[in-house]
Order: structure tokens, then C-alpha cells, then sequence
């Protein structure tokens, strides 16, 4: 029999490839929050006092905040006195490290993950930081973007060797008193990545970072700052996985971006946290805020992301067009399956003139998942001719899933051209069965439709990830039909 | 090839095929004809599995197998073909991303490796020749936007690249302009050899000319009501439904 509506429904499975433990020494802080963690915290990362202060100032606030509920997601409240604030693994002494010095069982955890760090084996073109758990393990090809002038590094270390672009840029784009979860990061982020591209530069490389969450009854606090200077280019991905564990882990991010006049910044994402079961046990909360700063006159910052996994996403990659002509676009593919929530989406806020901006949406929603697209365009007085174009298509897999479209516009220059569409589809029984009379089983079928349904999204992915992500959807999607 | 047997299906509990017997030798071409809504894509449908019937009775018996117990991607790979009366669109998967997708599933189905790029390619563009299409087709998403002759030929397309053994047309005359029939008839015989069999769903006398049938049956109320040569559709033509379908009741 083909996959009718009922066997979509019924067999719903998933499999998560990325969800072993890697068994290593730790040290790790017990669980709990407060002002003395912070400062173990700072110590442990040698930071310079002004970034105590910084952490100190924004937990003292995240005090005074609630925890937001506006967003279509359910859980359960996070305690956030059962989590702990680090976990690195057991290093013989701090300072600088080098391959050799890293744990043999770190890197088979990488190169498990087909991200291989030793020299020889390392992904051509494309320079990696490793973060796992609270730490940055190993970043590649450091020597050749030096040449370059480009730094890449660690954030922990670039708060240590490059303190003055630190004072001047962290927090600049999304300040400590911005949100709940962006005002806890900034009081306990741990590591991520730092990338300047100074004047002129393209940089030779592809920048990656890619997140690992190892350690049990740990929060990731991700923090990330890319400052391009003027007329630079920089093309930057990130990738992120976890162990299948039944309780639910935190991962509260913050990424700036910073674009200088005729910069651009490419910023990529490929997002699988473990998703839970499929009974909806488990997962990781993804609770991101990530921002941009056209800050420069015809700069260009592109955010494409793909989203499969996570118990709940919760982020909104966003671009503040500051500069006159400059321009902001968002590429985005997520996908529910089984019991995972998403609420994602982007802000575009215009203020210079003539700046631009680009919304394409694509949430596909299978089993009992919910798919929530939030986005606001907001066009300042300042901004004359400023123009929007979002698009923003949902497609159901099955007939229990969920999608939902809340798009706010507030225009307030009557020069701007603000033009919104919208599509919901289901894939379609007659859709599958030409499909499988062409010889495709049901799964294969599917996952050809969705990848279809994705092409715009994967068309702006650099090509070795765009294959990834095609096969990552395949894969997320196993189970989903009968 | 093909033996069905007393065969009745219904859709809910409507009776749509009550009672169809036929049997189809390997390279034989038959048409079937018959009145709107007597059940003509039902039995397509049936035969290429697609679900939301229900087989009260009888039996289908493909290639010494019983048809009805494989799944429609089975059958599919075992040498069945549909070429839809309603061909669906697919958003944003290119035709030839389907056409490979389909034959190298069939393919490994028959214990053969996956095809290579570059015969694949020669295999394509030599069919696209044959139906004298545009290449661009290929490259654009499948049947999207597609006109409706367009479409129907593009199913031959499929049919002429998957190679099938059986293979069911259903009403793929219609919407074709006169130089399209003539085109996808020439493309059809091409096909035709002494282990390929074809069913012919069509309304018009019009394919027949082109595409010699060996049987014509006539299909009404959910029965084969009458069975002949290629004369019959000539007749029909002639005289219309009601006369069979009065030579029925008189029976
Ligand atoms: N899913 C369904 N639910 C209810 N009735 C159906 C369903 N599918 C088919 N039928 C009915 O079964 C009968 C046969 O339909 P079918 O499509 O097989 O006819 P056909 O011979 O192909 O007609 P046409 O020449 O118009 O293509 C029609 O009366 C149709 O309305
Ligand atoms: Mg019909």
C-alpha cells in the first residue's frame, strides 16, 4: 500500500547519528548560579577585569527578568540552579595548545562527526574551532589566516590578546540588557568564536566553528563576534550536535556581526542539536540571539540557516540597516519533526536610505511538530526608499503537524516598498504516489519533495554544505511516512 | 504478462469494477475505451497500486506474481508504469533530478549499478530527441507550469527513459495538439517490442489510427461490456456507447 494519510502519521521514528557520549575527564563546576560562579568562571578563562564586570553587570540585571512567554513553544520552567556553568575537558596545564596536546578521544569525537582536525586530514579550504562543551578545543589553518591579517580564535583568547576590539565591539550589537537569554549568555558564556577581518580583506577561507554539547547537566553558552572592517569578505558556518540524552540541555547563544562600510559577512548555519525522541523526550533548547550591524554604508550581511534539530528553537537571526544602501537578507530552512517546536525567524530593521532587504522562509513541519515563523520588517522615518521582500512557504508533512505564519510590518516612511507572500502546502497523496509509481519509496519521495520545496534556501549554503544539509533533511526525516 | 481475474473494486462502499476479466500476452497493445466515470482509471490505478481502494474480489497476476500484493514502488521497479491522466506537479525537484532518482531505483531494484552520468545524460537527451522536446524541460521542475500537452508528454518522456514492461496510458491523447499525437504515437511505437505490452485508456479513434491496437475493449458500469480488434473502435466511433451498452443489456 502507498503512504496514505493515516501510515504518515503512524510510523514516526527518527535517527540521530551524532548522539554518542565521549567518556573523557572533566572538570566541571557542580551545578548552580551565582555571583561567585561568575567569578570562577572569569578566573578559570584569565579574563581581564573589565569583562568581570561586564558578566557581573548583565547577571545582576538577568535578575530582574522573566523568562519570555510570547514565543509558540511549551516547557517546562529551566531551573537554572541544576545547571552547570562549565565543563571543559581535563587539560595537563593551561596556555596555549597545540594538536598533540588534545585528547586523542576529542578528536575521534570529530572526526566522527566528519570534522577531522589533524593536519593531514582537515577539510580543505574551509579553517575550523572546535567548541566542545565550555571550551575551545583546537582551531585549523590559524597560521595561514594570520598571513592573511585575518584573526580567528577562540572568543576566550581573544579576550585575552585582543582585549581593545573586545571593549569596543562585544555587546555593541546586542546588548547584555536585550533579552533574557542574551542577558544570561553574557554573564556566563564560556567560549565561540572571534573573527576580524581587517581593511580590505577577503578572507582566504571558509570560517567554521563547530558547537559540540558532550557533558551531562550542562548549559553551552556560546559566544560568537565577527567584526568585518571595511570592504572585507567573509564567508562563516556553523555547525552543532549532542549526545541523546533523555533530559533536556541549554543552549543559550549570542552572535554579533558587524559589518563596516562595504563589507560582507556570510553567516551560515547548519543547526542539529540532538531533537529529543520520538516520543519527545530530551533535546536541547536552543535559545539563540543573533544580530547584525550594517553599520557601514553598502554593507551586506546574509544569514542562511537550517535548522533540523533542537527540542526548541527559539531565534531570529536579525539585521539593523544602518547604514545608507546597505542590505540584509535571510535564508532559512527549518524543520519539525516528531514533537520538536520551532519559533524562528528574523527582524530587518531599516534606517539608512535605500537599504534592502530579503526574507525567505521555508518551515516544513512533520509527525506532531509545530513550525512558527516570526518576523518583523520595521522601516524607520529615516529610511526613504527602503525595501522588503519577504516570502515565507510552509509545508506539512502529515496531517497532526503544525504551521504558523506571524509577520509583523511597521512602515513609517511612505517611500517604502514592503511586499509580503505566503504559501502553506501538504505534500500531497497524489504528489507520493507518482512518486513511488516512478519507482521511489515512500521516504525517498518525501525527502525529494522537501529538498524541492528547499532549493532557494540550499542555493545560498557554500556548496560542501549545501550536500550536507540535503542529506541532513533526508535523514531528519526518516520515519516520517509509512 | 497480465491476468486479471473477476476482479471488483470500490471506494468506500460504492462498486466501481464489478466483475473485469482480461488478459494481456506480452506485446500486446490494448485499448480501452468506454463512457465517463465507467471505471477506466480505477483500473489504472489499481493496477499501479495507488491507495485509497479497497479489492472486494478477484485476482491480478503479473509476470507469474501476484500484482496487487506489492508495494507501488515494487511495482514500479518490476516493470509497471502509469502515465497519469492527471500528471502532478512537484515544486522545485528538477525533471531530470527525477528521472535519475527513478531509474537508478529501478535499477538497483534489478541487481544493476547505479547508471553513469554520462550515459544517463545520452540515454535523456536521445528520448528528449525522440518526443521532439525542448531540453530546457528537463531542468525545470517537474510539470510545473507545464501546459497540459506538455505534460503529457512528459510522462512519455518517463516512460520511454524507465523502459517499462508494462505499460498503462491513461487518456495520454487528450490535450495533445495534432502534431503532439503524432509526435508521442511515433515515440509509443518506438517503444513497442515482443516483451512489452501496452493498455491503452483513450476516447478517440484518433490514436488508434497512429497506434494500431491488437484488442479494443469497452468498459461500462464497471464491466468489460464488449471486446474486439482494432475494427471495434472504428465502430464505436460510428455508433457511440449506447449501442454496446444495449447490445449489454439485450445479452
Ligand atoms: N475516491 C473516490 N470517491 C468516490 N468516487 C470515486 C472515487 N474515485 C473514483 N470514483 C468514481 O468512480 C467512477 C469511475 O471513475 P474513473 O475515474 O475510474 O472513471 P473513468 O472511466 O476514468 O472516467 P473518465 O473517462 O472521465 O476519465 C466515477 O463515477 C467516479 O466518480
Ligand atoms: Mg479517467
Amino acid at each position: 500500500m502507498s503512504a496514505s494519510a493515516q501510515e504518515i502519521n503512524n510510523l514516526i521514528s527518527q535517527d540521530y547519528k551524532q548522539g554518542f557520549v565521549t567518556e573523557l575527564e572533566t572538570d566541571t563546576f557542580p551545578p548552580g548560579l551565582d555571583e561567585a560562579v561568575i567569578h570562577r568562571l572569569s578566573k578559570i578563562k584569565n579574563e581581564p577585569e573589565f569583562m568581570l564586570e561586564y558578566r557581573l553587570k548583565a547577571f545582576r540585571h538577568w535578575q530582574t527578568m522573566k523568562s519570555p512567554e510570547w514565543a509558540f513553544v511549551n516547557f517546562e520552567p529551566i531551573d537554572y540552579q541544576a545547571i552547570s556553568y562549565y565543563s571543559a575537558p581535563k587539560r595537563k596545564e593551561d596556555g596555549p595548545k597545540s594538536l598533540d596536546e588534545i585528547d586523542p578521544q576529542i578528536l575521534e569525537a570529530y572526526k566522527k562527526l566528519g570534522i577531522p582536525l589533524d593536519e593531514q586530514e582537515r577539510l580543505a579550504g574551509v579553517a575550523v574551532d572546535a567548541v566542545f562543551d565550555s571550551v575551545s578545543v583546537a582551531t585549523t589553518f590559524k597560521g595561514k589566516l594570520k598571513d592573511a591579517g585575518v584573526i580567528f580564535c577562540p572568543i576566550s583568547e581573544a579576550l585575552r590578546e585582543h582585549p581593545d576590539l573586545i571593549k569596543q565591539y562585544l555587546g555593541s550589537v546586542v546588548p547584555h540588557t536585550d533579552n533574557y537569554f542574551a542577558a544570561l549568555n553574557a554573564a556566563v558564556f564560556t567560549d565561540g568564536s572571534f573573527v576580524y577581518i581587517p581593511k580590505g580583506v577577503r578572507c582566504p577561507m571558509e570560517l567554521s566553528t563547530y558547537f559540540r554539547i558532550n557533558a551531562a547537566n550542562t548549559g553551552q553558552f556560546e559566544r560568537t563576534l565577527i567584526i568585518a572592517d571595511e570592504g572585507s569578505h567573509v564567508s562563516y558556518l556553523e555547525g552543532c550536535t549532542a549526545p541523546m540524552r533523555d533530559e533536556n540541555q541549554l543552549h543559550a547563544a549570542v552572535v554579533e556581526l558587524v559589518a563596516m562600510k562595504d563589507a560582507v559577512i556570510k553567516y551560515s548555519t547548519v543547526q542539529n542539536w540532538y531533537p529529543g525522541d520520538k516520543n519527545g523526550l530530551g533535546g536541547i533548547y536552543n535559545f539563540v540571539t543573533k544580530r547584525a550591524d550594517c553599520r557601514g554604508e553598502n554593507s551586506k550581511v546574509s544569514w542562511t540557516q537550517v535548522e533540523t534539530g533542537s527540542a526548541i528553537t527559539w531565534k531570529y537571526p536579525s539585521c539593523v540597516l544602518t547604514g545608507d544602501n546597505s542590505t540584509g537578507e535571510f535564508y532559512s530552512v527549518a524543520l519539525t519533526n516528531n514533537y520538536q517546536q520551532a519559533d524562528t525567524g528574523t527582524k530587518m530593521i531599516h534606517i539608512g536610505k535605500n537599504t534592502s532587504s530579503t526574507i525567505i522562509s521555508k518551515g516544513i513541519s512533520a509527525g506532531r511538530a509545530q513550525n512558527t515563523y516570526r518576523g518583523l520588517v520595521k522601516v524607520l522615518k529615516s529610511a526613504e526608499n527602503a525595501r522588503n521582500y519577504t516570502q515565507c512557504d510552509s509545508l506539512l508533512v502529515g496531517d497532526k503537524c503544525g504551521a504558523h505564519t506571524f509577520p509583523y510590518i511597521e512602515v513609517k516612511q511612505p517611500s517604502a516598498q514592503v511586499e509580503h507572500e505566503a504559501t502553506t502546502s501538504k505534500i500531497s497523496e497524489d504528489q507520493l504516489f507518482f512518486c513511488q509509481q516512478r519507482g521511489l519509496s515512500a521516504e525517498d519521495a518525501v525527502s525529494m519533495i522537501v529538498n524541492g520545496f528547499c532549493k532557494e534556501v540550499f542555493r545560498e549554503l557554500p556548496m560542501e554544505f549545501a550536500v550536507e544539509a540535503q542529506a541532513l533533511l533526508g535523514l531528519s526525516l526518516e520515519g516520517s511516512v509509512g | 504478462m497480465l491476468q486479471i481475474k473477476d476482479l471488483h473494486v470500490s471506494v468506500g462502499d460504492k462498486a466501481i469494477l464489478k466483475g473485469i476479466n482480461l488478459e494481456i500476452k506480452p506485446g500486446e497493445i490494448h485499448a480501452i475505451m468506454g463512457p465517463n466515470g465507467s471505471g477506466k482509471s480505477t483500473l489504472s490505478h489499481i493496477l499501479s497500486g495507488k491507495s485509497g481502494y479497497t479489492v472486494t474480489g478477484g485476482s491480478v497476476t503479473y509476470q507469474g506474481k501476484d500484482l496487487l500484493d506489492m508495494a507501488p514502488e515494487i511495482r514500479a521497479r518490476e516493470g509497471v508504469f502509469l502515465a497519469f491522466q492527471y500528471p502532478v506537479e512537484i515544486p522545485g525537484v528538477s525533471n531530470i533530478y527525477l528521472l535519475k532518482a527513478a531509474l537508478n531505483s529501478i535499477r538497483k531494484h534489478q541487481g544493476q549499478s547505479e547508471v553513469d552520468a554520462m550515459d544517463f545524460l545520452t540515454l535523456v537527451k536521445d528520448k528528449v530527441r525522440l518526443l521532439e522536446m525542448d531540453e530546457k524541460f528537463l531542468y525545470r521542475a517537474v510539470n510545473e507550469g507545464f501546459s497540459g500537452g506538455e505534460k503529457k508528454r512528459n510522462e512519455i518522456l518517463q516512460m520511454a527513459i524507465l523502459e517499462p514492461k508494462l505499460c498503462i496510458m491513461d487518456e495520454t491523447d487528450s490535450g495533445l495538439d495534432i502534431d503532439a499525437l503524432k509526435i508521442v504515437s511515433e515515440g509509443v511505437n518506438s517503444l513497442r517490442s515482443a516483451d512489452r505490452s501496452f493498455v491503452m485508456v483513450t476516447h478517440y479513434q484518433r490514436l488508434l489510427d497512429y497506434i494500431k491496437p491488437d484488442f479494443v475493449h469497452v468498459l461500462a458500469h464497471g464491466q468489460i461490456v464488449k471486446s474486439g480488434g482494432a475494427e471495434l473502435a472504428l465502430e464505436l466511433e460510428e455508433k457511440g456507447y449506447s449501442w454496446v451498452e444495449v447490445d449489454q443489456a439485450a445479452a
